[in-house]
């Protein structure tokens, strides 16, 4: 089996002061198609860093992020934006849905990126609804929907357009331990039918009971990979 | 993408409803000050050229260099000859000689002793013919207040303000107190038959409209006129036309040994006449410029408190895969979207109060009592074709640089530090 992301002795560091901080310090990895892992670790510790250098929003300072076979570093801004486009989704603590489209236009949003002709939008959007269950919320605006429906409508945003990867960055974080539960449960399903590569960075025990695989970070290094 | 982008614009106020009054409140400002400056500058001009200095003006040499003190004793004589020939020679101009002079005005009592008195600057013009263009150009039938038109020799006009100032009554004699063209003092007896009212408080001081005829016979100038005015006959100037016609009218008549020989000047070399009429033409690129650079700088700070209040949004949309350059395009079309409807909006309150303004004006008389200005005391717009298109220079311009500058924030950072700054 190939990697869908390999990364290879990866350093990123940020100017801070008259000084560098170094938020990862040479890290390699490799994930799977279908894995449901997560990478764990207190703040501060690149969680965020090495998510956002996955999904090509920023680049290392040294070593590199293969991701679907196209080093993130060697890409040009539209590039990016394509791979990030075609195969990878989003998923964040504060759901960040569009406040002023309708449930169903949220979820519209990317596969109108992708150019995606009416008809197929429409079937792929209520099909992601479905999954997540909530078809009969197609009209409304976030601001009317609970914590945990804006989280689904997030979920179904970030896997309307089928992506090989989902990064999401405590997605939790804001849901009561009902609707993490179901959030996750729903994650799960969507994984085992589509193989989806979930990738999570969290310090959430909920979470991290329903990862396959667990990549503790300290201090910008892996300090412990465990399939629990 | 575009119609989902609109609709997103629509519903959200801030980013449409708000901005498109703004920019609308601008373009509502520059149509009708343009309007506003063009009726003004177009009024001044339009009263010049009227009262005064005609589309052109023939004089003697002598006279045109001493032009402000009015020398009837520099005027041109032989005018009907001269008159007739530029009729020959120009046929669609219309042609009319004027004399200006000035005097004392002796109002009798009942007795015939000396009631009141008083300066007058007297203005003698084709007044009898019943074909005078006169009337028409100095719109005397508009500006009649009380009496008549004269009809008879020696029966004259007087301004209104001046008539009451001295008490003087319709249908009696005034004696003018004045200097024939040789330079001997003169009494002449006119009849007042009616008053005038110009609004320009210049002219309604202490003006006297006076035959040209009578006007030759009280000051001896038989066969003379201080000047000819010349005007298109839909008196709309045109000055590249005028300047033509006087070079080449002065190459025919004048000549530098003979200080009486007829000189021709357009309206716009005249004085201070020629760099108002050039105001004008780049006074609406003032306008806009100045209200680009003070609009940009609004919708700029408008373009970054929006753009921080949608930060959420623009760092959802680079996660979603669009690029940096989409998303700052898609800003800009916004603009322009933006900017045309704001365009539209103004502009038609704009035109509609410029309109009002064309016909009502604002009524400055009380602040002009000493102006020594050709100026109506009551101002107004003047709409124009062009006062239709200008509002959109300012108001797409300032929009879209507005958003250019707003948005370069977003273009030329890393996309991790805006994502980490968009707080997603």
């Amino acid at each position: 089996m190939s990697a869908l992301i390999r990364i290879q002795d990866l350093t990123k560091q940020f100017p801070m002061g008259g000084r560098r901080f170094t938020a990862l310090d040479g890290i390699s990895l490799e994930f799977e198609r279908g894995e449901f892992s997560g990478l764990v670790g207190p703040s501060g510790s690149g969680k965020t860093t090495l998510l956002n250098i996955i999904g090509a929003l920023d680049n290392p300072t040294r070593g590199s992020a293969i991701v679907l076979d196209r080093d993130t570093k060697t890409l040009r801004h539209r590039e990016a934006a394509r791979l990030r486009n075609h195969n990878l989704g989003f998923i964040f603590q504060t759901f960040n849905l569009l406040s002023v489209y309708t449930v169903f236009e949220n979820v519209e949003f990317p596969l109108l990126l992708l150019k995606m002709e009416k008809s197929g939008r429409r079937k792929a959007v209520m099909d992601a609804l479905e999954w997540v269950g909530l078809t009969d919320k197609v009209d409304m605006r976030p601001a009317r929907l609970s914590g945990g429906e804006c989280q689904r409508v997030a979920v179904a945003r970030a896997m309307v357009k089928n992506p090989k990867i989902v990064l999401a960055d405590e997605p939790t974080a804001n849901l009561d331990a009902e609707n993490s539960h179901n959030i996750l449960k729903m994650m799960i399903g969507l994984n085992r039918e589509f193989r989806t590569t979930f990738i999570f960075a969290t310090h959430d025990e909920k979470v991290i009971g329903y990862l396959k695989r667990i990549i503790s970070l300290n201090d910008g290094q892996v300090v412990r990979d465990e399939e629990p | 993408m575009i119609r989902f982008l609109l609709i997103g614009l629509l519903r959200d106020r801030s980013r449409s409803l708000f901005p498109v009054l703004m920019v609308s409140a601008g373009v509502f400002l520059t149509v009708v000050l343009y309007a506003y400056i063009k009726g003004m500058v177009g009024d001044m001009v339009d009263a010049s050229a009227r009262f005064d200095t005609g589309h052109v003006k023939i004089v003697s040499r002598a006279y045109h260099l001493r032009e402000s003190q009015a020398p009837n004793d520099l005027a041109l004589l032989g005018v009907d000859d001269l008159l007739a020939t530029i009729r020959t020679i120009h046929p669609r101009m219309v042609w009319t000689p004027r004399i200006r002079f000035g005097g004392l005005l002796d109002v009798p009592d009942a007795n015939g002793e000396t009631r009141a008195q008083g300066p007058v600057a007297g203005l003698a013009i084709d007044l009898l013919n019943k074909d005078t263009p006169e009337r028409n150009i100095l719109k005397l039938d508009e500006s009649l207040v009380r009496g008549r038109m004269p009809e008879q020799p020696d029966e004259i006009l007087i301004s209104e303000t001046f008539g009451r100032k001295l008490g003087v009554p319709l249908d009696k004699n005034v004696t003018l107190m004045s200097a024939t063209m040789y330079g001997s003092m003169t009494l002449h007896n006119f009849t007042v038959v009616g008053t005038v009212h110009f609004g320009m408080a210049a002219l309604d001081r202490q003006l006297i409209l006076v035959d040209i005829n009578d006007a030759q016979r009280a000051l001896d100038m038989t066969d003379g006129a201080g000047e000819i005015l010349g005007f298109k006959p839909e008196l709309d100037y045109a000055d590249q036309e005028m300047r033509i016609l006087s070079q080449s009218f002065n190459r025919r008549f004048n000549s530098a040994e003979d200080e009486f020989s007829p000189i021709m000047h357009a309206l716009s070399e005249k004085d201070l006449l020629g760099e108002i009429l050039e105001m004008t033409n780049i006074g609406g690129g003032i306008i806009i410029a100045v209200f680009v650079f003070a609009m940009s700088i609004v919708l700029w700070n408008a373009g970054l408190m929006n753009g921080i209040r949608r930060y959420g949004e623009i760092g959802v949309r680079l996660a979603m895969g669009e690029s940096k350059g989409d998303v700052y395009r898609s800003m800009i079309v916004e603009a322009v979207c933006i900017g045309i409807i704001g365009s539209v909006v103004g502009t038609i309150f704009g035109i509609l109060t410029a309109y009002w303004l064309q016909y009502h004006g604002l009524d400055f008389t009380d602040f002009m009592r000493q102006s020594t200005m050709l100026m109506s005391g009551v101002i107004r717009a003047k709409v124009t074709p062009f006062s239709y298109v200008i509002g959109f220079f300012p108001g797409l311009l300032a929009s879209v640089i507005g958003t250019l500058f707003a948005g370069i924030g977003v273009f030329q950072r890393q996309t991790a530090q805006l994502f980490k700054e968009l707080e997603v």
